[in-house]
């Protein structure tokens, strides 16, 4: 057996059932690992070794008393806008100071009541708006893929960056993230992981920090589809405390990635084929559909006639629901406080020093569009775009099971790349939004390394509630591409 | 659409965000391209299409209106920037 951290989560769950180690050893090498590699890679804000321990032997405890949970023994890392009970939380931003919440989200307690054990708190960009991490209080994580040749540091994508860096670099067996505009899945693609957005209500939201509330959902990055499935079962539950959470059953969805694609009808969005898109991403796509073909699924040519308005659409409800959400940052309750002249100006100095260049043009943006005067003419018209985003995918979903695309436009890209302008940052997101939009299930596996090394991944979008198909697919591109690359190890 | 420097200070204002005088400019020329970027969902025609309200089709949830929580003040005041006998202190808000 080679190191413990390079085990899937699925095999490490088999080695701690069969005693080929304990949860204690696993974690202490996970715990070693952490201190050897995060100063170069910068993927944990906060390790919490001590807890992880206690949490370790815990685990044993349960497991030689014949107790053992669905997730028993698995050291995961937690993005930061998780709320973990008496561990700092603060979504990168400096407005939240030195939060420590006394109580757990909905999704990180359903890990630990499934024997899961805490190794810290993950990277991302402050309040999960970004696409590069660059936006994070503790600054940037590193890429563990680099270009071939070059020692240039890239992107690990964002917002969940620090949690695709931790698992590409076998930090944790897999780790909790969240997507509102393609967070999950475009890091994932950039790190060669496997990610997935549940369903829109499929996960709670309670106890995540909020960006945009109807777009918001909580999902896993793995190694594996198969992990990617056996966490996103556990993620998922109904719960009383958010609203929007759905009262439908988590279904097992291990199995669905061995199922295969026969059968199964594959819809290729046409509208996907964008001006300039490179040469790779275009000849990666026609692999995947071929895979797919050859496996038995049948390939329709579909249409999504709106996909082009998705993004400026997202760029309204988007700050406009995070305006409204990050309100509460006010400086009185919690966080960090700055003061001001009075009340006013108290409130002013602590939005102007806590919040980050980019959330506070967001926040503007998503106060301009709510203002008297403009409510109809962008929030409105937006909502209504949205609703015909909606009706294209119903309607393809009339005749396809899943869909296929690329999930992102290029590979990672070096830092300052493309932080210049925020609308080319906001194009790496134009093959992800659509599926937070309509508030459908998606999936990216690593399917291929470009000329310069960097891995790819394809997306798979499914009908709601249909996570199994997006299961299925990815098992399906997961075994076709046999995509075993690791990024060569520079930290 | 352009945004003004006058209407950055309105938003910076109504968005409860001090921004320098100075800064106000490039804040401007900023709004003003992701808005121009923004106006081509005017090409879409949404005559007769509702604004979405849910992705999903599922009527909120309503629960009998109960106390089911409290007596935790201590975990409420525990991350505040100020407290004074088991009280946020905030800055004067009336005069």
């Amino acid at each position: 057996m080679g190191e413990l951290t390079d085990l899937t989560l699925a095999g490490a769950l088999d080695g701690l059932a069969d005693k080929s180690f304990s949860c204690r050893e696993l974690t202490d090498a996970f715990i070693a690992e952490i201190e050897l590699s995060n100063d170069a890679l910068n993927a944990y804000v906060l390790t919490t070794p001590d807890k992880a321990r206690e949490m370790a032997d815990a685990s044993d405890q349960r497991r030689a008393n014949g107790t053992a949970g669905r997730l028993e023994g698995a050291p995961l890392g937690i993005k930061d806008l998780y709320c973990t009970a008496g561990v700092r939380t603060t979504a990168c931003s400096q407005i939240l100071g030195e939060f420590t919440p006394s109580y757990e989200s909905t999704v990180t307690a359903n890990l630990w009541s499934e024997g899961a054990v805490m190794l810290g708190k993950l990277n991302m960009d402050e309040f999960a708006m970004g696409s590069s991490n660059e936006t994070s209080r503790f600054g940037p994580p590193s890429n563990p893929w680099r270009r071939q040749g070059s020692n240039q540091d890239l992107t690990a994508g964002g917002s969940s960056g620090g949690s695709a860096v931790a698992v590409a670099a076998n930090l944790c067996l897999a780790a909790t993230a969240s997507d509102t505009g393609g967070s999950i899945r475009q890091p994932a693609s950039f790190t060669g992981t496997v990610g997935i957005k549940p369903t829109y209500g499929r996960a709670s939201r309670y106890g995540m920090v909020a960006f945009a509330s109807s777009l918001d959902q909580a999902g896993p990055i793995a190694k594996t589809v198969e992990d990617a499935a056996l966490l996103t079962e556990i993620m998922c539950s109904h719960d009383p405390r958010d609203s929007t959470s759905l009262p439908v059953e988590t279904p097992p969805w291990r199995g669905a990635v061995n199922e295969g694609v026969k059968g199964l009808r594959i819809g290729i969005p046409r509208e996907y084929r964008i001006d300039g898109m490179s040469s790779e991403i275009e000849a990666l796509w026609q692999q995947g559909i071929d895979w797919l073909q050859a496996q038995g699924a049948e390939i329709v040519d579909v249409s999504l006639p709106h996909t082009k308005y998705a993004l400026p659409a997202y760029y309204i409800v988007a700050p406009a629901e995070a305006s409204s959400n990050l309100a509460r940052y006010d400086g009185m309750r919690y966080g960090a406080r700055v003061d001001g002249e009075g009340l006013v100006g108290t409130y002013e100095m602590t939005r102007a020093e806590g919040f980050g260049a980019e959330v506070q043009r967001r926040l503007m943006i998503g106060t301009y569009v709510l203002s008297s005067g403009y409510y109809d003419a962008y929030y409105l018209r937006a909502q209504k775009v949205r609703s015909r985003i909606l009706e294209d995918f119903n309607t393809v979903f009339g005749t396809v099971d899943a869909l296929l695309t690329p999930t992102c436009p290029s590979a990672a890209f070096a830092y300052g790349e493309k932080s210049g302008d925020p609308i080319e940052m906001y194009l790496n997101d134009i093959f992800t939004v659509t599926a937070n939009l309509a508030g459908l299930p998606s999936l990216s596996v690593p399917a291929a390394l470009d000329q310069q090394g960097l891995p790819l991944g394809l997306q798979v979008i499914g009908k709601a509630l249909d996570e199994a198909s997006c299961f299925r697919v990815g098992g399906a591109l997961e075994r076709a591409a046999g995509f075993a690359g690791r990024p060569t190890r520079w930290w | 659409m352009s945004v003004s420097k006058d209407d950055v200070r309105k938003i910076a204002r109504l968005s409860r965000i001090a921004v320098e005088e100075d800064a106000l400019d490039q804040l401007a020329h900023e709004v003003s391209n992701i808005l121009s970027w923004i106006e081509q969902l005017n090409e879409v025609d949404v005559d007769g299409i509702p604004p979405m309200t849910s992705v999903v089709d599922a009527a909120l949830p309503m629960r009998d209106d109960v106390v089911n929580d409290g007596q935790i003040q201590s975990q409420i005041l525990a991350n505040a920037p100020r407290t004074e006998d088991g009280f946020f202190v905030v800055p004067k808000a009336v005069e």
